[in-house]
């Protein structure tokens, strides 16, 4: 625990200070007693950090309270917490903006440890246990295309955009507290060590892309463990988006490498895209057998489609006997009419044909109405914007990326 | 009022009594429903995982066939995989005038094209929004009085955050709750409602998907409730149709009904089960809930007449 000096939160509290309620979650495995609720009202102005509200308390009325922090500018990653059930950092969530998201309504600022890690004492997290060990899983480091060049590799910079939203990481493990994969399979590899591994296979010196790849799908708690549920996405305070860079490591190994995984996973991804282009409209029960026996109308003849179907007989059976799926219905698929097949098809042949991949990452582009200075409406009726400041929001203005290879 | 209507494809394949469901609600409601019938897949996010620019134009085609229903007032979907994936997809085209040009180009053969703005709000949106909460509550005609229902939303509907316009203002993850408020329901907090049901990793990693289904099935049962309630069809599949496996991964008895979002409504502004195609579900609403004591309590309308 870093030791913060709090000789300057006297003077903190003068001006526009006013009362905040924090309610910590406080626990010390080692006593052998039970977690349990402390509540501590500190007196801040509302634009500091909860953070700060933590020093403060633990200055003011209990120097017991185990809280790890260093920079407190959202650079070093030390202070990751959740606030009011949201993984964060406590030193870049202000006060006033804690005090309004609060769940019960009450004004109180709950500040818990990071979940899918064991609590070392009350908001302190064991980062080795779990994090450090699956980012040294991804091997974090640059492998070197040989001959080594006796001075710096030169790449062109354009080559280097693309790896900018991973590097922006600090490794405080927000994402990875709140990861609803790892939740129930502790062995998944999880957002921030997969982002760190695009970092690397987005790197054009790197030698090994092809084998950190191979490694990453093949491994059942790889990249196909992930179930887009965009939790890592709201959690990064850096706007890393580990999810999208999960995505981007499945494009480019299945589609760029050509790897099968064992998984299923790639398979899936084809049979989704075929039958789509195919019917325009998702057939879902020639989805499944294809996803396990290969991408035709034969994969569902395949041992590993008739093994599939065996262990979800029961689900099968039901499934008839309520008429949620009729035999009709999945031998004759919904599909649109032939004219707008075609229409879809060229579209999917226009995009296929090309040799590079068209692709937007607003991280690196930023939005249009950044430059005009405002935010018109967006899709859903409400202002955009990807939350993100715009210090981490990459160089606006860019052009669209083209990805290298296909 | 008219909305273009995006139905999805789920709700047309395995949970056909969504589709169904929502074509009864509609008129109830005041809704006209223009099926957009000429529209191809979201891509659920695997079409974008595999290449972004093909989910972009295939959804550019949707949006542009919904813009060219005329004196539709927004475009309408019944599935928060489809209004996650299609509002990516429209972020990227709404912020970027050359990237939207680029992508229209596919479009031009059939003579489309897509206008940046856009809206697009799922069902569940669109009561609360336009509708409106005191609308709904006045068209109740059978108050779910004693009925306990967990909200399950469906990770693409409330998160990213900012992406789907939640906020102070718009507190869309906690729309459900409100909804069932105002259907005359008791709102069951549980762990898992805004978590993910597993479905998207089913075919990839079994047993945690099950797990996932069967960790916030069994969080609903302890928190007592009566059914869960979804506006995602996605959802559905994992927890009910799969319900029987996950069961058997998590090893205890869930036996707790899914209702789709338009099917609870329905049942509250008077259609009985049946008309809702409840009886198609593989967890039968029948086994937990007694609809002649608790739905259908004290309204006369309907009891002992559900035609099961």
């Amino acid at each position: 625990m870093a030791a913060i000096a709090d000789d300057n939160v006297a003077a903190e509290t003068k001006g526009g200070a006013r009362e905040f309620t924090l309610r910590i979650r406080r626990y010390n495995p080692e006593s052998g007693e039970a977690p349990y609720w402390d509540e501590h009202t500190i007196e801040l102005e509302g634009h500091r950090s909860v953070l700060e509200g933590l020093l403060q308390a633990r200055a003011r009325f209990d120097g017991s309270i185990g809280v790890r922090c260093s920079c407190r500018a959202a650079i070093c990653g030390s202070c990751g917490v959740r606030i009011n059930g949201q993984p964060g950092l406590a030193c870049h969530t202000h006060l006033d903006k804690a005090q309004a998201s609060s769940q019960e309504g009450d004004g109180v600022i709950v500040v818990e440890p990071m979940g899918n890690m064991p609590v070392i004492k009350d908001l302190i997290v064991d980062m080795d246990a779990v994090h450090w060990k699956k980012i040294h899983r991804v091997t974090p480091w640059l492998i070197n295309k040989q001959p080594v060049p006796e001075r710096e590799y030169v790449v062109p910079r354009e080559s280097m955009v693309d790896v900018t939203q991973p590097m922006a990481c600090i490794q405080c493990g927000a994402c990875v507290s709140d990861c609803l994969s790892m939740e129930v399979d502790p062995l998944f590899i999880g957002p921030a060590a997969l982002a760190k591994a695009y970092r690397f296979v987005g790197d054009p010196r790197d030698a090994q892309q092809y084998e950190r790849l191979n490694d990453l799908s093949q491994d059942p708690h790889g990249i196909y463990d992930c179930t887009h549920c965009f939790k890592c996405i709201d959690a990064c305070p850096k706007g890393v988006a580990p999810m999208n860079q999960i995505m981007r490591l499945r494009r480019r190994a299945g589609d760029d490498h050509g790897i099968v995984d064992k998984n299923n996973g790639h398979r899936h991804e084809q049979a989704f895209v075929t039958l789509v282009k195919q019917g325009g409209l998702l057939h879902e029960a020639e989805l499944l057998p294809r996803s396990y026996g290969g991408d035709s109308f034969f994969g569902k003849f395949k041992p590993p489609a008739a093994l599939e179907l065996i262990d979800s007989l029961p689900v099968i059976t039901k499934a008839l006997i309520r008429r949620k799926v009729t035999p009709k219905g999945a031998l004759n698929p919904h599909r649109l009419d032939k004219a707008d097949r075609k229409s879809v098809q060229r579209i999917f042949d226009a995009v296929e044909e090309r040799e590079e991949r068209h692709e937007l990452n607003l991280y690196i582009t930023g939005y249009d109405e950044d430059e005009a200075g405002g935010q018109t409406e967006n899709a859903t009726g409400a202002s955009g914007g990807e939350g993100m400041t715009s210090a981490e929001q990459g160089q606006p203005g860019q052009e669209p990326e083209e990805s290298p290879t296909r | 009022m008219k909305v273009a209507y995006w139905p999805g494809c789920v709700s047309r394949g395995f949970t056909p009594e969504l589709h169904g469901s929502m074509a009864q609600v509609a008129p109830l409601l005041d809704i006209e429903l223009v099926e957009l019938d000429r529209a191809s897949c979201c891509g659920a996010g695997v079409i974008a995982e595999h290449n972004q620019e093909l989910a972009d134009a295939l959804n550019a085609r949707t949006f542009a066939l919904a813009q060219q229903v005329e004196g539709a007032e927004l475009m309408m979907n019944i599935c928060s995989t489809c209004q996650g994936a299609q509002t990516e997809c429209q972020e990227r085209l709404d912020a970027n005038a050359e990237y939207r040009d680029h992508v229209n180009t596919h479009l031009a053969d059939e003579g489309l094209s897509y206008e940046k703005g856009l809206t697009n709000k799922n069902f569940l949106w669109l009561l609360v929004e336009e509708i409106g909460l005191d609308t709904l509550r006045a068209k109740v005609k059978r108050p779910l009085t004693n009925l306990r229902v967990g909200p399950f939303y469906g990770c693409y509907i409330v998160r990213p955050m900012d992406r789907l316009g939640i906020n102070a203002e718009l507190p869309r993850d906690t729309y459900l709750a409100q909804v069932i408020e105002a259907l005359g329901g008791t709102e069951v907090r549980y762990a898992g409602s805004h978590k993910c049901c597993g479905f998207p990793i089913i075919t990839m990693n079994k047993e945690a998907s099950l797990k996932q289904a069967g960790r916030h099935l069994g969080d609903a049962v302890d928190a007592q409730a009566d059914c869960v309630v979804t506006p995602c069809p996605l959802c559905h599949l994992n927890l009910d149709l799969q319900q029987p496996l996950a069961e058997r991964v998590t090893g205890r008895d869930l036996n707790m009904p899914v209702l789709h979002l338009p099917q609870l409504v329905g049942l509250a502004l008077g259609l009985s089960p049946k008309e809702l195609g409840m009886d198609r579900h593989v967890v039968k609403p029948t086994t937990v809930i007694d609809w002649t004591t608790s739905v259908v309590a004290g309204v006369g309308a309907g009891a002992g007449n559900e035609g099961w």
